[in-house]
């Protein structure tokens, strides 16, 4: 469950095992929701249209690995696959990885909540593979730049490809999605929180 | 010559009768209610208190040779603003005050001083600890106190030479008694130790001197007194043991006396858990049992006096590593408001231990230390004990911020300081 | 927290903190480039005060992994010796442009001190006798590597406790996290009041092998032979050291660790070095991952816009 607060950042990541905060400056902001506007029923529907459309687009499976940002992108990643093996299975199942954008970030100890990054776990190459990166909401697209260069560090894949549950708008960088669960019109100042029961827009207070 | 009248204070020694004190040619003329001011300059004592001006029995005046620390000048303006009318100028000064020249050059400094300064001459030349000063020379000049101030004579057989020479000085000096301040530190013991050894030394990783290296020597310094007659002095008592060893010694009848810093009655090695070498003294700060041993010691009068062990040094000296920077505080401005904040001492022992009992063992009890009656010399203090004060080092008079009690809040301010009859101090600024 | 000077200050939150940090870390250690931009356009002054190539290189590697600046300040190559004072000398240091300071002193508390006087973030690397907080971390990663817990963990620490950081620093955090302490000397290496230390005493260190987990030996400083602490260096290893007959009472499954560097026949006999349960290589490995956890953890806290935590 991730929540996307104002205009800091696209990422608020809670960490599941260390909830302390001696490094750092968690801001102890409750999120109060106020519109449901996706079941968890849709986001099932919405991701395995994203697999369909990743299919269509990739022609083969044979060279796509799906690659989620911590944290909140991690469970999508791990949805999209799930939803990639079941059109078209494969021997061993799409490879799912996981990177930690932090070390790439440009506003280094300025985001709120965890600064404590997670560890990045890439168990497959990604030179000349289809990189699917996911995410659950896709904001200012900092984040998403800074995946791109923790990415790009570990090879050089053919394409990397960008699959979001939520495009909430407000870009910041030149970075657009190849696959979008729900474009969701929001104002900066509100917040969004992803599960994959519902996707909620709200604040924080 | 007009004089001055102090009205609306009371004496400390009958706080609810309001008094007003005329003092004319250095000397109290009359003390009364209700007295007319007549020619005589009013100084306004409202809410206060007078008791005797304060002596210190031990303060580093650093003059000659650390001027940049404090000079004879400014060390006597933050003494007096700190209410004292006499203060004892220890030996350590470059040269030592080991010779009749170094005396008399620091008498000479002193004629520029706002209070009166005694200078205390060495025990051993250079204070090295190895050949006696011309004791018998410097007692016909009026020296009554030796010390060898922060170091030890470690050889016993020229600590038993000092001692017994010093008894035959007593007919040079008019009778009275040459006193022996010897500073308590067995130096094998406490080498390298830059605080009290325990628990707080152990967890700071910081090599302490332990309790024992000043009992071992005030056990020597006792026995010798006791086997020679000598008049000692303990300055600067540190730990309960010491307490218990001077109390036994004086139920024996040994003629020593024993004082006691403020600081060591303020705070204990807990404080240097910053690292913060303004709390870095020598005898060091002890434990809290030490310091309740120490302040019962002042009360049941075992400890006879209070000092300032004012030791200044030069700012940046206090901005080294602690086990790097040296040793001492700055204590003239704050000892009196320390003493009446931080400890439960009367007003009255105060009084005594800050005044009294140290004028008698430096030798000017004649003069210093003295009730606020008609006649007597007019060496007295106003104090307001009621007034709040945030302390700020760099607002003092002395060259050196050194002092422990920055940013504290103290209550009691000294607000006029009369030496010899003159209005030195005046609302509690220096008059020029 | 933007300074880190003691184990105590961390608390058992903050040493888990630092764990997932340093596993993060790790994985970029094991990267074929181990270098990621996170600190690019940071500054991280190495002040030591005291020689320690060991632990210099350690931070400096681990700063250039971050892709921090390294500034190198060296007392001897300084103007401490000319009598400019601890803080003259930091607020030079600073006044260059530095986001971290870290500082070697000889002295105990000098990092505190720095840490009241400078801006930057102040790590320390080991100070006097008080504290080596990054020892104790690589330490406390080492054993957690292992996949042992500290609860309950049975932990001695040999020799040289009294003048030992490593020794204070290393019980500060293992009783943090539940494990149990011994340390073992005889009675002229332990401090006064070693009980304020919180770990129990032990003046016979056969007596304790058995029942011990994890084995850590310090080094035996050879000058500490001028102050007439123990006999000599022959007296303490047949007393203290670890022998082929005491490693053989060692449990097969426990860890014996060094701070580095061992003195070969003091603390530990040549035979028992190659012994497949000593860790010192992992140690130093370690040491680099941990120390790249604490510059990004105390730097990520200094947040850009000036605002501590």
């Amino acid at each position: 469950m991730t929540t996307t607060p104002g205009p800091a950042s696209d990422h608020d990541t809670p960490d599941e095992s260390i909830d302390s905060n001696v490094f750092g400056r968690r801001q102890q902001r409750a999120f109060v929701a106020r519109t449901l506007v996706l079941t968890g029923e849709e986001i099932q529907r919405a991701v395995r249209r994203m697999g369909h459309e990743i299919l269509e687009r990739n022609a083969s499976l044979d060279d796509v690995v799906v690659i989620g940002l911590e944290r909140g992108g991690v469970p999508i990643a791990r949805a999209i696959a799930a939803a990639l093996d079941q059109i078209e299975p494969t021997a061993g199942g799409v490879p799912v990885g996981s990177v930690d954008a932090s070390f790439h970030r440009d506003d280094l100890g300025s985001q709120p909540g965890s600064i404590i990054p997670a560890v990045t776990q890439l168990p497959f190459a990604v030179d000349d593979r289809h990189v699917v990166l996911c995410d659950d909401v896709l904001f200012t697209g900092r984040t998403v730049r800074a995946a791109l260069d923790a990415v790009t560090d570990f090879g050089r894949p053919r394409s990397i490809q960008l699959a979001v549950l939520v495009d909430r708008g407000h870009r910041e960088l030149p970075i657009r999605p190849d696959y979008v669960g729900k474009n969701l019109p929001t104002a900066r100042n509100e917040s969004v929180r992803v599960s994959l029961d519902g996707v909620e827009i709200g604040e924080l207070t | 010559m007009t004089g001055i009248v102090v009205v609306g204070g009371s004496l400390h020694t009958d706080p609810a009768t309001p008094v007003d004190v005329r003092i004319r040619d250095g000397h109290v003329a009359e003390v009364g209610a209700g007295l007319a001011a007549g020619d005589d300059r009013v100084v306004d004592a409202a809410g206060c208190v007078l008791v005797p001006g304060l002596v210190d029995l031990r303060a580093h005046l650093r003059e000659p040779g650390r001027e940049e620390a404090e000079t004879i000048r400014t060390g006597t303006t933050g003494a007096v603003l700190g209410g004292f009318t006499a203060v004892v100028a220890m030996p350590n000064t470059e040269p030592t005050l080991d010779s009749p020249s170094a005396v008399r050059d620091v008498a000479a400094l002193a004629e520029r001083a706002l209070c009166e300064v005694v200078p205390a001459a060495a025990l051993t030349v250079g204070r090295d600890g190895a050949l006696l000063t011309p004791m018998g020379e410097l007692t016909t000049m009026g020296v009554r106190i030796f010390t060898d101030a922060n170091r030890s004579v470690a050889d016993a057989a020229l600590m038993r030479r000092i001692m017994e020479y010093a008894t035959g000085l007593t007919e040079v000096a008019g009778g009275d008694p040459i006193v022996i301040s010897h500073h308590c530190e067995e130096p094998a013991l406490s080498a390298g130790g830059h605080m009290h050894e325990g628990e707080w030394s152990t967890r700071l990783g910081i090599r302490g001197a332990p309790r024992e290296a000043e009992t071992i020597m005030l056990g020597r310094d006792l026995a010798l007194a006791r086997k020679t007659g000598c008049r000692l002095h303990v300055p600067h008592v540190s730990a309960a043991e010491s307490v218990a060893m001077i109390a036994d010694a004086k139920a024996q009848g040994l003629p020593v006396t024993a004082d006691v810093s403020v600081h060591h009655l303020c705070f204990v090695d807990a404080d240097c858990a910053e690292y913060d070498p303004v709390f870095k003294v020598s005898p060091p700060l002890r434990t809290a049992a030490d310091r309740a041993a120490l302040l019962d010691g002042v009360i049941t009068g075992v400890i006879d006096a209070i000092t300032t062990d004012h030791a200044p040094h030069e700012p940046h000296t206090k901005e080294f590593p602690f086990d790097e920077a040296p040793s001492g505080v700055i204590g003239f401005e704050t000892a009196l408001a320390a003493l009446v904040t931080q400890t439960e001492l009367s007003l009255d022992r105060i009084v005594e231990a800050l005044s009294v009992e140290p004028a008698r063992i430096a030798g000017i009890g004649d003069r210093h230390g003295r009730p606020i009656v008609t006649g007597e010399p007019a060496n007295c203090v106003v104090f307001d004990p009621t007034a709040e004060w945030t302390v700020d080092g760099s607002m003092m008079a002395s060259r050196s911020h050194n002092t422990p009690w920055h940013d504290t809040v103290l209550r009691g301010r000294v607000r006029h300081t009369i030496v010899g009859g003159q209005l030195v101090v005046d609302g509690g600024v220096v008059r020029s | 927290m933007t300074d880190l000077l003691t184990i105590d200050q961390l608390g058992p939150d903050g040493i888990r903190e630092v764990m997932a940090c340093a596993d993060a870390m790790a994985e970029v250690c094991s990267r074929p480039v181990p270098k990621v931009p996170a600190l690019k356009g940071r500054t991280v002054a190495s002040m030591f005060f005291e020689d320690s190539t060991r632990t210099r290189t350690s931070f400096e590697t681990a700063a250039r992994r971050l892709s921090a600046d390294v500034l190198n300040f060296s007392a001897s190559s300084s103007s401490v010796n000319k009598g400019e004072s601890l803080r003259d000398t930091v607020e030079t240091i600073e006044a260059m442009g530095v986001d971290a300071i870290v500082v070697r002193h000889r002295s105990s508390g000098a990092p505190q001190q720095i840490a009241r006087w400078a801006d930057a973030a102040v790590i320390n690397a080991g100070d006097g006798w008080h504290a080596h907080p990054t020892q104790s971390l690589l330490d406390v990663y080492t054993i957690r590597a292992e996949g042992r817990s500290f609860e309950g963990l049975r932990i001695g620490i040999v020799g040289d406790i009294s003048h030992s950081r490593v020794a204070r620093s290393n019980i500060a955090a293992y009783l943090a996290l539940g494990a149990e302490v011994t340390v073992v000397a005889p009675p002229t290496l332990l401090p006064p009041h070693v009980e304020a230390l919180g770990a129990s005493v032990s003046h016979d260190l056969d007596a304790v092998l058995a029942e011990t987990d994890v084995l850590y030996l310090l080094r035996m400083q050879r000058e500490r032979m001028d102050q007439a602490l123990v006999p000599s260096l022959g007296e303490y290893h047949r007393a203290f050291g670890l022998t082929l007959d005491r490693a053989k009472s060692l449990s097969g499954s426990a860890l014996i660790m060094h701070p580095g560097p061992m003195n070969r026949g003091v603390e530990i006999s040549p035979e028992v070095i190659d012994d497949p349960r000593v860790r010192v290589l992992n140690q130093v490995t370690n040491g680099v991952i941990v120390r790249m956890a604490v510059l990004y953890l105390v730097l990520a806290s200094t947040a850009s816009d000036g605002v501590a935590s």
